[in-house]
């Protein structure tokens, strides 16, 4: 059975590949990258780096995702909770069919929704904010939030539920203190997807702002277009947004098969 | 565990949030859509009824049917790909310990950048000046150029695509994997059972659910694909890479071809609730087996 | 068919075993007859399904061999050994119908059409599954499918023997009682070896001609059902055996009698004079003692009463310990002054709690 242990090895060999060549070019000067193809750089460099974290247009981009991730994330979550509480728990006029419809958003493709939402947040004077992006990112990531945390919510005994009503807790001081930890690892899972998915999305992020909320990937794509273009900042930038992701991997690192296990991504 | 839910028509109170902020996001925005979609304008905010006439012209305009043949190709092809290959990976991958962990973390890893970002490193991947892949395959005498020539381009966007998503299969896959109980291993042995036995009757079967999963996202997620092809690129050489949200990004927000662009909105998400649904619906043909207590 | 021999057999999990509690099993030498129905009782951790393992083939052990008819196996895998097993939980392939089920074995061991299909049908027969052979596997009962992996042991020409590792643990109580006769039967119409481990002596005492109890990686007493009830050898095989189990109480011993709590217990048994021994106890069954109507006996403070429709058992402490009683439904518990007669027949001396064997 040797040969199957290849195959992960391999792509795995795969999938490093571009991302080395990426990294080592975020170590080369423009010049050098154009002039000479070397596997590693000639002369070192951090200049690259240095343009991007002191130059406010390129470092402007990763605060502005951040921000609208992380506002994304508490929203979706916030949201969410209460909405899957609901449907693990009770029976309601139209549940099933509210439930497919939310999931049914998942399928949206998102150019579909690039001019509506441009339009629409223009309209309510949102445009050009983070949380236009927030909110617009929300189309995707609450159906999948209401979705994980339903599934995970259900295998919680709704015993749980009624002892504690019963031992005098109120509602919300039911769901923080005793409800939620229980589905902690639901949670974290939950997190996890929502971060992943506004912080990949380029469409839409870039469709909803233009200078105050612009987003890194925004700034990466305009630089393509741009004459005279720096290939080594590109890609320092590049291998800069490649860093909260595994920061975040690297800290769910164990959970990751389990989240993947609950078949809801 | 109990089943029983009990009737609370006040639940609705815990759903409004969300329903109201997917409506905002989805039932207004689509409204619009249609709203577009069966007018017509003279170009100074007048719009006049025009019917399907929209929607005859998306069916009919050659553009279309290019860009969805396109679309459809590309999909099968990553289909094709994606799927055994994710399995595969994952049929080798170890079951525990803290090599299970690391190949975790390397597999998530391109699950994990933005997409752009996908796009920029495949683009300088493969380009024949600065690229490694690029440079090296023209070195040994392979004529490569994705800019230029269809058949490579298409050739790198698939690869791309490969690279970026075949993870999520593999550790879809992985987790299925894992639930299959130690018994069914041991029982097999004592069987007698062949390698290929074992993974059509032990694994496989306990793996269907994951894989239509599987199916279904990369299905819907490449139908819709947009940034990453994009910054490759562009579309090109010509019109050779423009999958159909591509296009449709150029007609509505390049062209301002609204009701053009609305009709064909209306026909893509169409296209893709209808598989979606039939793939729900086998799906929930699901199976209710008697677990081992783990 | 096969005798199956272990010789200083013992199996530790952790890779550097030091100490005996490192041992999961501690040196085992076995002889187990061929046609044989043997059942390994004992709590969870004992060993059992250790053992269950090795004998497999699923399981390398540490350190010993174990051999079949002579021959030693220790280095055979599960699939080279000829043996079959049924696990606790009932496996079958879910995708294919219970014929293809019993087939499956004979099939991957290169078997004729035809010699499969009369093989198959000789089984399901045995088994009364003839009816089901076309049904999909996945729509069976717990019970059922258990039986079409007995069935996959039984279908194969060349097995030594079959071993059950808690087969009824997810069986209901209904299913349960026909499928323990339904193994009986089986056992004696194939003649095959069968080694059956299991936590519930009721399944044991049942089904096995021999019962090995096991506690802490050791078999503390091998003997028939009647053997381990009436004399048990260790303290915690009269404990563990019947229900409830034995009683018993720390007594001095005077050459003939024990004394408990001032009361002279007379054994009737040869124990000899040289006798040494510090911690005599004396073990009596709830089922050969009573309470005395006239004021004879050991004293005792009753705690509580247990009724079920056949039996009553009486909790008691006496003379230190817990004490039970059990007597026929329809009699009377004094209503004070309870008072424990033991039938001195029936008692059995220990020391240091192994039985004190008799002089011959």
């Amino acid at each position: 059975m040797k040969y199957w242990k290849i195959l992960p090895r391999a792509h795995v060999v795969f999938i490093l590949l571009p991302v080395y060549w990426l990294v080592n070019m975020s170590f080369k000067s423009n010049q050098e990258i154009l002039s000479t193809l070397s596997l590693w750089p000639q002369n070192f460099t951090l200049a690259n780096y240095a343009t991007i974290l002191t130059d406010p247009s390129w470092y402007s981009g990763y605060i502005n995702s951040l921000i609208y991730v992380l506002l994304n994330t508490v929203i979706s979550l916030s949201v969410a909770l209460p909405a899957a509480y609901a449907f693990s728990r009770y029976r309601f006029l139209g549940d099933k069919h509210l439930f497919f419809w939310l999931l049914s958003n998942r399928m949206a493709p998102p150019a579909v929704f690039a001019l509506p939402f441009f339009q629409l947040y223009s309209s309510i004077g949102l445009f050009d904010t983070h949380l236009a992006v927030a909110l617009a990112h929300t189309l995707f990531n609450v159906p999948l939030a209401v979705w994980i945390l339903e599934g995970f919510m259900s295998s919680v005994p709704k015993e749980i539920d009624e002892t504690a009503r019963i031992d005098g807790y109120s509602f919300p001081r039911f769901f923080v203190r005793i409800f939620a930890p229980m589905i902690a690892s639901g949670i974290g899972v939950t997190a996890f997807f929502c971060f992943m998915f506004s912080w990949v999305e380029l469409l839409l992020a870039r469709t909803l702002t233009s200078v105050d909320a612009k987003p890194i990937a925004a700034i990466m794509t305009r630089t393509v277009s741009a004459s005279g273009l720096d290939w080594g900042v590109l890609a320092a930038a590049g291998t800069l947004t490649i860093i909260p992701g595994m920061l975040v991997i690297y800290f769910v690192r164990n959970h990751i098969a389990r989240g993947f296990a609950m078949g809801r991504v | 565990m109990s089943l029983r839910k009990r009737d609370y028509p006040k639940a609705w109170l815990l759903v409004l949030p969300v329903v109201l902020i997917v409506a905002f996001n989805a039932v207004i925005p689509l409204m619009t859509v249609v709203n577009y979609s069966v007018q017509d304008t003279f170009g100074n905010n007048q719009f006049f009824w025009v019917g399907l006439e929209w929607f005859e012209e998306v069916l009919h305009s050659e553009r279309f049917g290019n860009a969805l043949g396109r679309q459809l190709l590309f999909t099968g092809l990553v289909l094709a790909i994606e799927i055994p290959l994710g399995l595969m990976i994952a049929l080798g991958l170890p079951k525990s310990g803290w090599r299970a962990s690391a190949y975790m973390m390397l597999l998530a890893l391109p699950l994990l950048i933005p997409w752009n970002v996908v796009g920029t490193i495949w683009q300088i991947f493969g380009r024949i000046d600065i690229g490694l892949a690029g440079a090296a395959i023209n070195a040994v005498g392979i004529d490569y150029n994705y800019t230029q020539n269809a058949f490579d381009a298409w050739i790198t966007v698939i690869a791309m695509d490969v690279w970026h998503w075949t993870s999520l299969v593999a550790l879809l896959c992985y987790s299925g994997l894992k639930s299959v109980p130690e018994v069914y291993y041991q029982a097999a042995a004592i069987d007698g059972a062949s390698r290929w036995a074992i993974f059509r009757f032990v694994q496989l079967p306990r793996l269907r659910q994951v894989l239509i999963i599987a199916f279904l996202l990369r299905f819907m997620d490449s139908f819709m694909i947009y940034t990453e092809p994009f910054v490759i690129t562009g579309g090109g050489p010509g019109n050779a890479t423009t999958f159909l949200s591509i296009d449709l990004v150029k007609l509505a927000l390049g062209q301002f071809d609204l009701g053009h662009a609305a009709a064909m909105s209306l026909i893509y998400f169409l296209i893709v609730l209808l598989v979606c649904w039939l793939f729900y619906t086998i799906m929930s043909v699901g199976d209710s087996r008697p677990e081992p207590r783990q | 068919m096969a005798q199956i021999e272990t010789r200083a057999l013992s199996h530790s999990y952790l890779p550097d075993p030091d100490y005996p509690a490192d041992f999961a099993l501690k040196e085992l030498d076995l002889n187990l007859l061929d046609g044989h129905a043997y059942a390994l009782l004992g709590p969870s951790g004992c060993g059992k399904s250790t053992l269950l393992g090795i004998i497999s083939g699923l399981l390398r052990p540490t350190q010993g061999e174990i051999l079949f008819d002579g021959q030693d196996v220790t280095h055979l895998n599960a699939r080279q050994r000829h043996v079959a097993e049924v696990f606790q939980f009932p496996v079958v392939y879910e995708t294919m119908s219970v014929f293809d089920n019993l087939a499956f074995p004979l099939k991957n061991r290169g078997f004729g059409r035809e010699a499969i299909a009369k093989r198959v049908a000789e089984v399901a027969e045995l088994l009364d599954l003839s009816e089901q052979l076309p049904r999909k596997s996945a729509t069976l009962s717990a019970g059922a499918r258990q039986l079409v992996s007995l069935g996959r042991g039984l279908v194969r020409t060349d097995v030594n023997a079959i071993l059950f590792d808690e087969p009824l643990t997810v069986i209901d109580p209904q299913e349960k009682w026909r499928l323990r006769t339904r193994l009986k039967q089986l056992h004696r119409q194939s003649g095959l070896t069968m080694i059956y481990v299991t936590h519930d002596q009721t399944e044991a005492l049942t089904f096995a001609d021999t019962v090995m109890v096991m506690h802490e990686g050791r078999i503390l007493q091998s003997g028939s059902p009647s053997e381990l009830f009436e004399r048990p050898k260790h303290k915690f095989v009269g404990k563990f055996i019947g229900s409830p189990g034995m009683n018993f109480l720390h007594c001095q011993f005077d050459g003939n009698a024990a004394i408990v709590d001032g009361q002279s217990i007379p054994l009737q048994r040869p124990y000899g004079t040289d006798i040494d021994g510090s911690s005599f106890e004396l073990g009596f069954r709830p089922e050969y003692c009573e309470f005395s109507r006239d004021g004879s006996g050991i004293a005792a403070q009753l705690i509580d009463v247990d009724c079920t429709s056949r039996r009553k058992i009486a909790y008691l402490n006496a003379a230190g310990a817990k004490v039970c009683v059990s007597l026929p439904a329809d009699q009377e518990i004094p209503a004070d002054n309870h008072r424990i007669r033991i039938d001195p027949q029936r008692a059995l001396l220990y020391a240091a709690e192994i039985l004190v064997a008799e002089r011959p």
